[in-house]
This record gives structure tokens, sequence and C-alpha cells, in this order.
């Protein structure tokens, strides 16, 4: 395998690593509000992603910057190419993590219901553009020598809205999950019954998507039948295995787009000729090296210790519990 | 300049100043905190504890604020100045990417692990978290100052295939600049850090309660690690006025308002207050050596570089200059007396003074404001210096409409998050240390 491809490959790991992990954290951002009946459970439920929510928004961020240092042209295009629906995102995920930090501070329910409601509003605005932007890069974007000759409303096109709906249930589902693995109680049981509602609707919408497929429809069959698959464990109460499943769909998900993207990065919906490829896109040979050995040291580290901080924190959250002071 | 690069020369200007307001304050009092970390854990006294868990709660209210604002500069690059990252991405792109690999992964979960993991983890490996953590943060600023290095002074490229492609590693990370610089914003870090909690514990000292002895404590320690970060941050900031005179002549010369070539040349205290031959011994140590001035580099670059204008905005140089090494005269100045009352005299702060320590707070802010300013202002009309001018470096394909919403959504967000974190900072200082010991958590927090 090239360099090139070898990044290619590496990128679609972090954007996995991103979808998966910040998936249950927007899931469980949306689903407290309307999950939680008042704000002591509101706040049970996100303390089950509290210490985790700001390692796994890390993933982007190294996706970001792994997409600068690889392919300078694919970031450079579809970072300005995205630019408005960017910013919204950058908004909501500054919204919301930084409500996080305010939300046990704040001392009147009504100041905790307005922290809740943008939390939820940050994790739904992010979930959906991501599933958007993504949706973009499978069709392609009006982009020339480089530089995007659209509108906005070439981004948000029904296909790309569909992108967004798909990744919100995905997230929603993956969150519902999560939170029924770490929840006890009557408010574990809330989740549960949630997730069962939600995996049915993701499987639906997974087989749309499937039909819709522009290529590669083996990986699509497999991420639908990882979703289905979770859907039936999840119905014979098999929760630790169906989460699984629903991480597998994840990353084929990914898999999926990337290889109906690849040789390009970013498919330039004007001509294929204005497309970026892995090969005119990429970085010189010297510095894929370079940050092939740094990655190649790093990721398996980075992958260890943030499982160990999973593990410390795997004991169930019981409601009474969930307070911790600072 | 066109409208889209001044534009987005501007929303760089707002997150990144807004995003340095909260860095700084991350490594510095995240020293201080794991120190104190460090001694409730030797001592295992509750007292300790107290105030050390004080601190980390004000840390974690300015770390959250710094996070999120850094997520805006990862991607600006791409989103705001395209043409540069295509330009210098092979290059640029590295350090980024290693920060994220290196620090930000540490810094965030282990963060996590402090935050949660105290009554979970083992106390020796909770302490080694908050270590951990300051040490990423120090970690980061490596990365992020390397990258910064290579648009001031760029090295270790060639320029193939219509780009800079990295060809020495090596040369990029031992970048002069940059050896130069990070001891410079570290030491600064501190000095924030320093005069946060001088500033804070003097304001607690003044009203008075039943932790009085625990702020002197503080004040204390504060104190002598601020003045050790003061006399670096002078040192280091002088060898750095050298390595920009050599490096960046232009920047130089724009920073002292230097128009003529001088030798001896005279140093400006402010317009019009001269002495004579002192910008010599700055850069030669010595009071004789010629430092040029613009006028001659201004032909000098037309020479090199064809017709344009290469002299930055010298107004905003030259006065941001003279607020970085006021502030820093200050800073020293107060710590000097304080060092003098409590130290030699042996007696408590003056009440009066305990009100100066407060808004000292206010000095390393504009300092490290300033000092910025004058780096990124002073490089222009470059954005990397001699390789590529900034108004080439901006995306062709946003327009001038989306930039100012983007300006303009941003601004109204992060001035009402500075709202917000001043009243619930001021409400934490107001607290002041918790009660961790009756069992009884705090209503819910």
């Amino acid at each position: 395998m090239s360099l090139e491809v070898l990044w290619f490959v590496l990128i679609a790991v972090l954007w996995v690593g991103f979808f998966f992990l910040e998936g249950f954290d927007f899931g469980v951002g949306i689903l407290q509000l309307f999950l939680g009946k008042n704000e002591r459970e509101r706040g049970t439920y996100i303390f089950a992603i509290s210490p985790h929510w700001d390692g796994n928004e890390v993933w982007l961020l190294t996706a970001g910057g792994a997409m600068l240092a690889a392919f300078p042209l694919w970031y450079a295009t579809f970072f300005s190419a995205l630019y408005l629906p960017l910013v919204i995102v950058l908004l909501a995920l500054i919204v919301r993590g930084v409500t996080f930090e305010i939300r046990h501070r704040a001392d009147f329910p009504r100041a905790r219901l307005v922290c809740d409601i943008a939390i939820a509003a940050g994790s739904f605005l992010a979930a959906l553009l991501f599933g958007v932007a993504m949706a973009n890069m499978a069709i392609g974007i009006p982009v020339e020598n480089g530089n995007f000759t659209g509108t906005f409303f070439d981004l948000v096109k029904p296909y790309a809205l569909f992108g967004g709906v798909l990744c919100l249930s995905l997230f929603l589902t993956n969150g519902a999950l999560f939170l029924t693995l770490k929840i006890e109680g009557e408010l574990q049981l809330r989740a549960f019954k949630f997730s069962k509602i939600a995996i049915i609707v993701t499987v639906f919408l997974f087989a749309i998507a499937t039909i819709l497929a522009v290529k590669y429809t083996i990986i699509c069959l497999l991420s639908l039948a990882l979703i289905s698959g979770a859907a039936i464990l999840v119905t014979k109460h098999y929760l630790r295995t169906a989460f699984i499943c629903v991480a597998l769909c994840t990353a084929s998900s990914v898999a999926a787009l990337f290889c109906a993207m690849y040789p390009n990065v970013l498919v330039s919906s004007v001509s294929p000729e204005q497309s970026l490829t892995v090969w005119n896109a990429a970085s010189s040979a010297y510095t894929l090296k370079l940050m092939s050995i740094v990655a190649a040291v790093f990721v398996p580290i980075i992958i260890a210790y943030q499982s160990w901080s999973y593990y410390v924190f795997r004991k169930r959250i019981s409601p009474r519990k969930a307070n911790v002071e600072v | 300049m066109d409208e889209i690069v001044f534009l987005s020369r501007l929303q760089f200007a707002v997150t990144t100043i807004y995003h340095f307001i909260f860095v700084p304050l991350t490594i510095g009092l995240g020293l201080f905190v794991a120190i104190w970390e460090t001694e409730s854990y030797r001592s295992g006294n509750l007292e300790d504890e107290r105030i050390a868990r004080f601190w980390g709660r004000l840390f974690l209210l300015n770390f959250a604020v710094g996070v999120v604002t850094g997520i805006v500069l990862e991607f600006q690059f791409g989103m705001n100045w395209s043409e540069y990252s295509r330009f210098v991405g092979d290059v640029f792109g590295v350090p980024l990417a290693i920060e994220g690999l290196l620090a930000f992964f540490v810094e965030s979960t282990f963060l996590g692990l402090w935050i949660f993991g105290r009554s979970i983890l083992p106390k020796a490996i909770h302490l080694a978290c908050i270590w951990l953590v300051f040490a990423a943060s120090c970690i980061s600023a490596i990365w992020i100052l390397i990258a910064n290095s290579f648009m001031q002074n760029p090295v270790g490229y060639v320029f193939n295939n219509g780009r800079a492609e990295l060809t020495d590693f090596l040369a990029l990370i031992t970048n002069p600049y940059f050896l130069h610089q990070y001891p410079h914003v570290i030491s600064g870090a501190v000095c924030t850090g320093a005069f946060f909690v001088l500033g804070v514990s003097a304001w607690k000292i003044r009203e008075g309660s039943k932790d009085v002895p625990l702020f002197e404590k503080s004040f204390k320690r504060a104190m002598l690690i601020g003045f050790i970060g003061v006399v670096l941050v002078a040192f280091s900031g002088h060898l750095q006025g050298q390595s920009v005179a050599k490096l960046q002549p232009m920047k130089f010369a724009a920073m002292e308002n230097l128009k003529e070539t001088a030798d001896p040349a005279p140093l400006s205290i402010l317009p019009g207050i001269e002495m004579p031959a002192m910008l010599s011994v700055m850069v030669y140590n010595k009071p004789s050596g010629e430092v040029k001035g613009m006028n001659e580099l201004q032909k000098a670059f037309e020479y090199r570089y064809g017709p344009g204008d290469y002299i930055p905005p010298v107004w905003i140089t030259y006065l941001s200059f003279r607020v970085m090494v006021g502030c820093s005269i200050a800073m020293m100045c107060i710590l000097l007396y304080s060092l003098f009352r409590l130290v030699l005299m042996q007696k408590p702060m003056h009440k009066k003074a305990l009100i100066l320590m407060v808004f000292g707070i206010s000095l390393p802010y504009l300092a490290n404001t300033a000092g910025w300013i004058i780096a990124e202002v002073g490089r222009q009309p470059w954005i990397v210096y001699g390789l590529m001018p900034t108004e080439k470096a901006v995306s062709v394909g946003v327009s001038n409409g989306s930039v100012m919403f983007s300006l303009f959504a941003f601004s109204v967000i992060y001035a009402a998050m500075a709202v917000i974190t001043f009243i619930l900072m001021r409400r934490e200082i107001y607290r002041g240390c918790v009660d961790h010991s009756s069992g009884i958590p705090r209503r819910a927090a």
C-alpha cells in the first residue's frame, strides 16, 4: 500500500473514531433533554458522558489536523467549500462544550434547563450537519480548481439532508444504547425503551440508504446487516453485543463512504477532472513518511489510555451518585 | 486592502486573541494547581485539599473556554485561508497534526480522569493526571509555536510543485525563532497564572474569612513563582528581541518606529523621548552597532520581491511593544514591592496594595495580547515571512457575506461566553474554599 492510500485509510479511521465516540455523546446530549423529566435526571444522563466528551472531540480535531498534514488540498478545499455549515458546527460545538462546564455551576433549576437545552441543541445541530457534510462528500460538491463555486443551497440538497437524518438517527441509537449500558434503574429503562424504537427507525433509514447508495453496495449491505443484527440483539437484550454492532456499523458506514470516493478524496459535481484524488491532493513523500511514524507510535498509545479511561469509569451510574463535586 | 482579506484577518484576530486569553492561564494556573495537588497528596491535609480544589475549579472554568475556542483555530486555516493551507500544508500541517496526537488527547483524557476520578483512582495516579494535563498543555504550546515559527521564519522546506514542501523536520523543530519564542511564551504564561493567583488571593485576604491563612500561603507562593516568571520573561524577551532583529529586521524597526538606519541607534521610550545608543545596546549588548531603519529595509525588500509596501502597520507594533514592556515593568514593580513588604519587612500587605493586586490580574493579559499583536501584525504584509503575502492566502471560494456572518456570530458567542465566565469565576471566588469533609455534597454540584 502506498503512503497516500495508507493516509486515506488512516483519516477514515480517525473519522470512525470521531463518529463512534462523539456519536454516542451527541446522542446522549440530545436524549437527556427528552428522557430526563427534571434537572436531576437530565444531570444523571449527562454525567454518563462528562468524563469522556472532551476526549472524544479530539478525534475530530486530529482528523482535521491529519487532513491538513497529509492532504493539504483536500483540507483546504473541503473546509472552505463547506464554510457556512462548518461555522454552524463550530458554534454548536462551542456552545455545547462550554455548557458542560457551566451547567453544574448554575444554581437555579431554570438556568440548568437553559443549559440542557443548549447541550441538546448543540448536539443536534452538530450531529445533523456532520451527516450532511458526509453525504456531500459522497455525491460531490460544485468545486472548480479547488474553489467552491456553489452556494449554501447546493450543500443542503435532499440527499445531503437525508444523510443528516441518517447520521442523527444512528447517533441517537448509539446514545440510547450507551445510556442503557451506563445507567441503573428507571432512567436506564427509559433509555432502553427509546433505543428499541430508535434502532428500528435507523434500520429503516439504512435500508433506504442502501437503495440510494452510489457505489459499493456490498459495504452498504454490511452496514445494513450490522444495524439489523443490532436491532435483533436489542430485542433479545444482548445490549453489549448490540452496542458493538452499532459501533461496527458506524465503522462500515464510514468505510462505505471512503470506498465510494476512492481514489477521489473530494468529488467535484462540476466535472470528474476537477475532483481531488488521493494522488493529487497528498503531501510530499517525506511528510507522509514522517507522519506515518508519528501516527504508528502514538495512535496505539492514545487508544490504550482512552480505553483505560472508559475502564476507570466503567461502574454503572445510579442517579443518587451522579453528582460529583469538582 | 481587499474586503475579504480584511474580514478574514479581523476574524482571525478576534478568534485567536480571544483564545489566547484562556491559554496562558491554562498553562500557568495548571502549574499552580498541580503544585497544590502535590502538596495535598504529600500532607494528606484536608486544608491543603480544599485550597487545591478551589484553584482547580477556577482552572476548569478557564480550561473549558480555552478548549472550545481552540477548535475554531484548527479549522480556520482551511475555512478562511485555503490558499495558505494549500501552499504550506505540507509543512505547517505536520506540527498541527502532531499537536493533536501528542497533546490534545492526553490533555482531554487525563483532565476527565482528574475531575471525575478523585474518589475512584488511587491517589498517586490521580495526582499524576493533573501533572499530565499540565505537561500536555506545555507540549501543545511547543507544536503550535513551531507552526507559528515557520510563518515567522520559514525553514526546513523546499519550493516544489508550486508549494512549500517539508524536507528537514529537524530544522523545522529547531527553528531559531521557535527556540527564542517558546521560553518567552511559557514564562509569560507562568506570570499569568501567578498574577491570577495573586489577585484572587489578595481579594480573599482583603475580604477576610476563616480561610485567610490558606490564601496568604497561595499569595506567597504565587509571589515567588511570579517573580521567577517575570525575570525569565524579561530575560527571554531580550533574547527574542535580538533574534527578531536578526531574522525579521523590518518587524524590529517597526516596533521601534526607526525610520532611518542608525549607528549607534537610539531607543525610543515614548514618541519624542529617546535614549541615545540604547537600541544598539539591546541588539548587540554594546553601545554601538548598526540597526537598519524601515526606509532602507523597504528598498531592500523592493529590490528582492518587487514593488510593494513591505512596512507593517507601524503604530500598532510600536504601541503594542510599549504596552507589553510597560505591563511587564509594572508586574516587576508589584512583585518587588510585595517581596520587600512580606519577606524583608515581615509585615502583611497594605490593604490598598491588595486592591492594586486585584487590578494587577489584567497586566499579564495585556502583555500577552500585545506580544502576539507585535508578532503577527509585525510580520505583515507576509503570512509566511518572505514567502507568501497575506492577501494571496485567503480562501477564494468564500464570499464576503459568509465571513461577515461568521465574524458576527463568533463575536456574539464569544462576548456571551466572556460575560458568563466572568460571572461564574467571580461567584466561585466569592464562595471560596468549600468544606469537603462534611460529606454533604454541594447542592447537586
